[in-house]
């Protein structure tokens, strides 16, 4: 096989002062100073607390290996970016002050993976109420999908999203652009002019890109840009007019079923194309066990490809779905499937073949929703119960540390994304999330701030949630 | 003859009824069936009551058979139909329960092309609700009638050894009739091209047969089932089957393979046949077959169900 | 639930036969023979009362008259104020009533309203010439215009009373008792 680019198998390359500084022109979150006291700091990107001249050297430690940073100390954050990790640091003047004790203090969380419905179906999200959720879900930023109404396919939409982000949001706001025009799947949208206007990556989410050849020419024409290609994995033929999962019970209750081999078909395509054109290649949502092992047969073949896997696909599985009897707050696509696939999922978190994780938060109003099962919508909100399901079911239970919960919700997707953010190393953006990790809390769908309360987590009881968020400096 | 009575508010589907349920269902049919053998074949016992038949997916069959039954109780029968309402795929269950309730019927029937529409619209709605088909998932009175006719010729169910041959997948048929005749202690045996399978058909509960031989050798009872030839779509009959031509091969029923059954083996179809598809003329119009009894036997069965649903508001 | 206590046996079992023997005299005298004489017991207590009729008619006419069985359950008009519901069972009828002189037997006559609903049964299975009503026991409060032709014994009560009637068939024993609410 064609060994392929080096450069393109790590994270996106950005210039990290670039990055932050094109962040805080296109962003334009007014940028703050705070001095986040006393929570215990948690940072997979830097090595445990040594003195502050030392930190350059530290953080290149961290990257191969070194103990994570996780001690109770002050991060300070000086117009909008950290400029210091340490103890008994002193608030500049000007400077607000927040009270971390008993919090855990990480880099600001990113979701890349969500749907703010803005423009054009501002009743089920938009760009306010969509980042006022990621604000309380502990997240400081998130990569928006491109299936707005008109499709962001082109620089004045991309535009229009990101000066509504500047305008309205609680949280940083990356489109990805589409791939096709309109999410058609016929003809290349402009990668080059939406990433001019802020695209972070190339998607046509909602709709997988079924042409092959249109997918091979995206990955070609991605490269100039550098933009990794995400897909919606699966072969609509296959998939059909199905609902649910196809297994024990889609047979039981005769719902028309979307087989696991549909995303299969589908990732065991793009990763031949991807082989051979070159690029990132980023799988959305991961449902399939059989894709797990695909993914990780590729990675280990040195093939640029990355996945998310979404809360919902990692605890719960199609027999939930029988025993909601078909509840439409439990409809998503790709489904939700066997108990098999979701061990395999998360074997794959465990062991690093999933790189993180992603809510899919995809807002539908109640009267959608209220449809049958087979005609309500697919999707399901999630980017206010991701932090607490992750932490109650994960870290709580010891399958992953709070570093790798890091990792998953901050470090990597900015990587993945070639964001600035999931460092609190001195000179990275000023974006943190705080958690706590005793708090219990009950999910009550009835109190989003998302616009749409459509959950399959509704009355869920966990431990640990989020405590807050700081954008640029700025307590939210 | 069981004394318990099946009392509940709804028939939503097999699932939801115990074995002593079925039999007080099969039971109160056979009292029924008798007033189908009067000069005036009405009994005044559902007066006044108002049942809606409101159909989401044509069907004469199975309506005619439910207004039919309705009518020999004396109800106030009213069909609604997608062709003839506005009641759409596109409204919302809370509308479309709140429009049908503001009829005040006191039974609903109800038939959907998508599966646990009647059940959602049980937690919305007062009226009872039968569900006379819901997508593949169920329809519940059917598999009463089959069992009512089967019980009728063998006495009883239990030991029972039922073949159902087709397209297993996409019957609502097949799932209550598996569900039903399990609980009443027979194994049943279902057969059908691979294509018309589930994948994990071992979870219906029955045995699984590829060859239409295995699963006719030594049964007491085969039911075929009708080749739809409308299906479109990614289970579109192109898809799933070549040609009937070729069913009629490898699955149709013809007396030759009936002979592998049992000497006393019945033959039912829930209708309508597809003859030289699914089944001989010869098998159909045969000794065997109790074909035209099941629709008789259907609206004995349906109104046994009214009785029990609506006798008692 | 209230309790019910006996307060007295209005017929014991030699009394019953005795009376069924004289009812069964009547209706033959009545209808001068039994040609065309069909006698419908109506679910449960009326079946074995008209099933002692006949067999009665027969010994002393040395024929035996018709004898059908007639479920109201479908025809009642207090389905909706009896839970659980009623079990429906079948109603058997020897040959078509057409032309026939039907002798309704039922156990105890009341408001009248199950022979109401047995008379619009009847009347579903065609056209009888004549319907006559025997019942062992008459305890009035009629609330229909309705009179039995062939009492076997009237007696008076009060509403809170009630008139249990027991057959060999049925119950195992034999008996009429009157009995009242605590």
């Amino acid at each position: 096989m064609k060994e392929q680019d080096p450069v393109e198998r790590g994270p996106v390359q950005r210039d990290p002062v670039e990055l932050v500084r094109a962040a805080k022109a296109i962003d334009g979150f007014p940028s703050g100073s705070v001095l986040v006291r006393g929570g215990r700091v948690v940072d997979p990107t830097q090595s445990q607390l040594a003195p502050l001249q030392a930190q350059a050297a530290a953080q290149a430690q961290a990257s191969e290996g070194a103990a994570t940073l996780d001690a109770v100390c002050d991060v300070l954050i000086v117009d909008g970016v950290v400029e210091a990790v340490g103890t008994d640091l002193e608030a500049p003047e000007g400077a607000e002050i927040l009270d971390a004790t008993g919090k855990v203090v990480i880099p600001g969380l990113i979701d890349i993976h969500v749907h703010l419905r803005e423009p054009g179906q501002e009743w089920k999200e938009t760009v306010a109420s969509g980042t006022r959720a990621a604000a309380a879900g502990g997240f400081t930023a998130v990569a928006c999908m491109a299936n707005t109404q008109p499709t962001n396919d082109c620089r004045s939409v991309t535009e229009h999203i990101v000066e509504e982000a500047r305008r309205a949001a609680c949280a940083r706001v990356y489109p990805l652009g589409a791939i096709s025009k309109g999410l058609a799947g016929r003809e290349l949208a402009e990668f080059g002019d939406m990433a001019k206007a802020g695209a972070v990556a190339v998607s046509d989410d909602g709709k997988p890109v079924e042409n092959a050849e249109l997918m091979r020419r995206a990955f070609d024409y991605a490269r100039h840009f550098d933009l990794p290609v995400v897909q919606h994995a699966q072969d609509m033929e296959v998939s059909g007019d199905g609902v649910m999962h196809e297994g024990e019970f889609s047979a039981r209750l005769g719902v028309p079923s979307i087989p696991a081999i549909a995303e299969d078909l589908m990732v065991a395509r793009d990763l031949l194309l991807l082989e051979e054109t070159g690029g990132r290649y980023h799988v959305q949502h991961l449902s399939s066990g059989r894709s797990v092992e695909l993914i990780k047969q590729a990675k280990e073949r040195g093939l640029a490809v990355s996945c998310e896997v979404s809360p919902h696909h990692l605890l719960l599985t199609d027999e939930d779905v029988w025993k909601a009897g078909l509840d439409p707050n439990i409809k998503m696509n790709p489904p939700l499937r066997s108990a098999a696939d979701r061990d395999a999922l998360v074997a794959g978190l465990l062991d690093g073949t999933i790189d993180c994780i992603a809510s899919d938060h995809a807002p539908h109003h109640p009267d959608e929703k209220q449809l049958d099962f087979s005609a309500a919508p697919f999707g399901i909100v999630g980017l206010e119960t991701m932090v607490s399901l992750i932490l109650d079911r994960f870290v709580r239970s010891g399958h992953i540390d709070l570093a790798r919960f890091v990792e998953l919700l901050s470090t990597v997707p900015a990587q993945l994304m070639g964001l600035p953010g999931g460092s609190l190393a001195p000179g990275s953006i000023g974006d943190v999330t705080l958690l706590d990790l005793e708090c219990k809390i009950t999910v009550d769908a009835g109190s989003f701030e998302s616009l749409s309360r459509n959950t399959p987590f509704d009355g869920w009881t966990l431990a640990g949630a989020p405590a807050g968020t700081v954008v640029s400096g700025r307590i939210i | 003859m069981a004394e318990g009575h099946w009392s509940a508010k709804h028939l939503l589907g097999i699932a939801e009824l115990e074995a002593n349920d079925i039999t007080s269902i099969l039971d109160t049919a056979e009292s029924f069936r008798e007033v189908a053998s009067r000069p005036i074949k009405k009994v005044p016992t559902l007066r006044g009551k108002t049942v809606l038949n409101v159909f989401f997916e044509s069907s004469t069959r199975t309506r005619s058979s439910f207004e039919i039954a309705e009518k020999r109780m004396s109800a106030d029968a009213i069909n609604f139909s997608t062709s003839t309402s506005s009641l759409s795929k596109g409204e919302s269950m809370l509308d479309t329960a709140r429009n049908l309730e503001a009829m005040a019927p006191d039974v609903l029937v109800i038939r959907h092309p998508h599966p646990r529409v009647p059940h959602q619209l049980a937690g919305l709605i007062d009226s009872s609700i039968v569900n006379a088909g819901d997508g593949a998932h169920e329809h519940p009175t059917q598999a009463l009638l089959d069992a009512f006719t089967i019980r009728r010729h063998k006495g009883t169910l239990e030991g029972l050894r039922v073949a159902i041959v087709g397209d297993i997948e996409h019957s609502r048929v097949v799932r209550s009739n598996v569900l039903l005749l399990r609980k009443m202690g027979a194994s049943v045996v279902v057969a059908g091209p691979r294509t018309m399978m589930p994948r994990h058909a071992e979870a219906l509960g029955a045995e699984v047969a590829y060859r239409v031989e295995d699963a006719l050798e030594g049964a007491d009872v085969v039911m075929m089932l009708r080749i739809q030839l409308e299906r479109q779509g990614n289970s579109g009959s192109q898809l799933l089957l070549p040609s009937t031509d070729e069913y009629f091969h490898l699955f149709g029923l013809s007396a030759e393979r009936l002979a592998l059954a049992k000497d006393d083996a019945i033959v039912l179809h829930p209708g309508p046949m597809n003859r030289g598809v699914e089944i001989t003329s010869e098998v159909a119009d045969g000794a065997r077959s109790v074909i035209l009894e099941q629709v008789a036997n259907g609206l004995a069965v349906r109104m046994a169900v009214l009785y029990l649903l609506a006798g008692v508001a | 639930m209230t309790e019910l206590v006996t307060k007295s046996t209005l017929l014991d079992q030699a009394q019953i036969a005795r009376v069924m023997r004289r009812m069964a005299g009547e209706v033959v005298e009545r209808n001068n023979g039994i040609d065309k004489l069909m006698l419908i017991g109506i679910r449960t207590r009326g079946v074995p009362l008209a099933d002692a009729m006949v067999r009665e008619i027969e010994r002393v006419e040395g024929a035996r008259p018709l004898e059908g069985i007639l479920d109201i359950t479908l025809y009642r008009d207090d389905l909706s104020t009896i839970a659980p519901q009623p079990v429906v069972k079948e109603s058997k009828l020897p040959e078509p009533i057409d032309g026939c002189t039907v002798v309704l037997c039922d156990d105890v006559l009341y408001t009248g309203r199950t022979i109401r609903a047995a008379m619009d049964a009847l009347m579903d299975y065609g056209r009888p010439k004549t319907v006559q009503l025997a019942v062992l026991v008459d305890r009035g409060h009629r609330e229909l215009p309705i009179h039995a032709d062939f009492v076997g014994e009237k007696v008076r009560t009060s509403d809170s009373e009630v008139i249990k009637v027991s057959f060999m068939d049925t119950d195992g024993v034999e008996e009429v008792k009157l009995l009242d609410r605590v």
